[in-house]
């Protein structure tokens, strides 16, 4: 809070009051604080465990996973005010506010690498420097959509952040540590509504059979290792993606047996070659980055 | 020899003693408490529109979420429009203890019978307008409502307590987002201060007609929902902004605006009604689009809601016959 800026504080009169008695005593009916509030911690986008630089394979895996992350907020901030119902709204926008935080925390460390900010990495790259999987940039369909994308996102998200847990980066291991609690949340969110749609009524039901078919040929590319991760892997700094795929299925397996769904297989079963690590992306990144950096690119170097 | 039919009468007046008794100490009416209809009725009215309000106001809002110019004010515009959606489901529960159902009050609105907050109906061309919102329409919003945290109705007060203190939040954030730009580029100054200009008259209507016009204020002030007139209101409004005006360096859009030491109160231009009316009848700049946007999402949200109550009831069934 800077020194000149005035207390805003509208309260109509200094009645005693404590957190633990916020109707204060001598007003029966309490009056209310509306003292000063801090910027929590998650929104004034304090990094978590940021002391050294990230070194350039651990740049470019932060950035791979903070892109996957900010996609996925952009995409879900789109549902509030258009939710199936306010509870929705609120949740939807609540897993946008966690998966940002994931970003801001991974892109800061990765800018540690060049000296590059995350709004510097967020705003001023190219749709072929971002480097998140084409499973994040998909659209969000109808709700069955976006629930499929969710269940996949956040069942690979959770296995993966416990690992990372375990990181031998002090730093990784301290994002992972907070969003690992998040993402469980998230994918307890998908599995309820996985089996609310597959088991609801019959309309509910042959959309998320079609959103499943849809979201799956972008499954694969999530566990796809590459030259970057392995030297990680070999240091215990990361996980090898490959490995997260028996406890991956085996959740969902779980998860298809009770809502009576099953993998795709035979005609509709197919995998997209997905290369986001690369910087190869589907068509619809370039409309999403087009959005969210506009009013930044218009305003070069101006602060906010 | 008493017939029943006059214990009934001796029933509710001794009700409405009660009633009248609670009203003048300063007390608190609570949802199993006997309470005459109008007072439900009035409740019912004020409380659903302020719900409606929180819903609605989420949309001018969220219009910026995506394009926010930076990620820590992303983080902090989309947890305030999800606030928003908070206040409304608390305010609609606050209503349901006055008998009435949410999905009634959500009809209402979608159909155009319910009102809310007309504010709403100006538009976000720009993302000043984000600071704009917060330190005017939420500062209006704040003067408004702090008094409602001591409304007689119990529930009422006690949401409003909650959203008080997310709304103080609110308009510091939008404060620092007007501070931000009035002391950057020239173009963010320009933004900000247009801004100001296009909110603050609409933000000064948000207390309602002048007192002498607003017919509903002295039986809500009566029953203690109402603590203050809109004039005063209005005046400890600008009484606030003054001040922070200076420290942002923005004009407010008032030549006449004055301190006038002999009334103890600030002299102000006419606020222009015609507007006010003209949006509150509907013919505001994004009336029609902020309905659309509701029922929309409404209409094209029904499968999901059916889903989860059919897969409610299935679930309700398996357990009794495994019981």
């Amino acid at each position: 809070m800077s020194a000149e800026t005035p207390d805003l504080d509208t309260r109509p009169s200094a009645a005693t009051r404590s957190p633990e008695d916020p109707h204060g005593e001598t007003d029966p009916h309490g009056d209310v604080t509306v003292d000063r509030v801090a910027l929590a911690e998650e929104l004034a986008g304090e990094a978590a465990g940021a002391g050294h630089a990230a070194s350039a394979d651990v740049a470019a895996y932060a950035l791979g996973l903070g892109d996957d992350a900010l996609v996925l907020a952009q995409r879900l901030g789109d549902w509030i005010t258009r939710a199936p119902e306010l509870e929705e709204d609120v949740a939807l926008g609540n897993i946008a506010l966690d998966l940002l935080g994931h970003a801001r925390s991974l892109l800061h460390y990765a800018g540690t690498y060049d000296g590059r900010s995350e709004d510097d990495l967020a705003y001023f790259r190219d749709e072929p420097e971002f480097r998140n999987a084409w499973l994040f940039e998909q659209p969000n369909g109808d709700f069955a959509h976006t629930i499929a994308r969710q269940l996949v996102a956040s069942t690979y998200l959770v296995e993966l952040y416990r690992r990372l847990e375990g990181s031998t980066d002090a730093t990784l291991a301290a994002i992972a540590a907070k969003a690992s609690k998040e993402v469980d949340y998230h994918r307890d969110h998908a599995i309820q509504w996985t089996l609310r749609l597959a088991g609801g009524t019959d309309e509910s039901r042959r959309r998320m059979l079609r959103a499943v078919e849809q979201t799956w040929p972008y499954v694969d590319e999530l566990f796809r290792d590459d030259e970057v991760v392995a030297r990680l892997a070999e240091e215990g700094i990361a996980p090898l993606p490959s490995s997260l795929r028996e406890t991956f299925d085996a959740v969902i397996d779980q998860v298809f047996a009770e809502a009576e769904l099953a993998r795709p297989e035979g005609r509709t079963a197919f995998t997209v070659d997905g290369r986001g690590r690369e910087g190869k992306h589907t068509e619809h990144l370039g409309p999403l980055l087009a959005e969210m950096q506009v009013l930044a690119r218009v305003h070069p170097g101006a602060s906010w | 020899m008493t017939a029943p039919a006059d214990l009934t009468v001796v029933e509710n007046e001794a009700a409405q003693a009660r009633f009248d008794d609670l009203i003048a100490q300063d007390s608190r009416i609570e949802p199993r408490d006997w309470m005459p209809d109008a007072y439900r009725k009035t409740l019912i009215r004020q409380i659903s529109q302020h719900a409606h309000s929180e819903i609605i106001g989420m949309q001018p809002e969220s219009n910026w979420i995506s394009r926010a110019p930076s990620l820590k004010r992303k983080a902090i515009l989309l947890a305030k429009v999800q606030d928003e959606a908070g206040h409304g489901l608390y305010l609609y529960s606050a209503a349901q203890t006055l008998g009435i159902g949410r999905e009634e009050m959500m009809q209402q609105l979608i159909e155009g019978r319910a009102r809310y907050s007309s504010i709403f109906n100006y538009t976000t061309p720009t993302w000043a307008d984000m600071g704009a919102i917060g330190w005017l329409v939420d500062g209006a919003a704040i003067c408004n409502q702090v008094p409602l945290c001591r409304a007689s109705y119990g529930p009422y007060g006690r949401a409003m307590v909650r959203i008080c203190k997310e709304e103080s939040f609110h308009q510091r954030q939008g404060f620092e987002i007007l501070l931000e730009l009035m002391q950057g580029t020239e173009a963010q100054r320009e933004m900000a201060q247009d801004a100001v200009n296009r909110w603050y008259w609409p933000s000064l209507m948000m207390f309602g007609p002048p007192d002498d016009e607003s017919p509903n204020s002295a039986q809500s002030m009566a029953w203690n929902i109402k603590r203050f007139s809109n004039d005063d209101l209005r005046q400890r409004f600008v009484g606030m902004l003054v001040p922070q005006a200076e420290v942002l360096g923005v004009t407010l859009p008032d030549p006449n605006l004055a301190w006038n030491e002999e009334r103890q109160a600030y002299d102000m231009s006419e606020i222009d009604w015609t507007e006010f009316h003209e949006v509150l009848a509907g013919r505001g700049p994004a009336n029609a689009e902020r309905l659309r946007r509701r029922r929309e999402a409404h209409e094209e949200g029904a499968w999901v809601r059916e889903a989860a109550a059919e897969y409610a009831r299935k679930q309700a069934l398996k357990q009794q016959s495994a019981a």
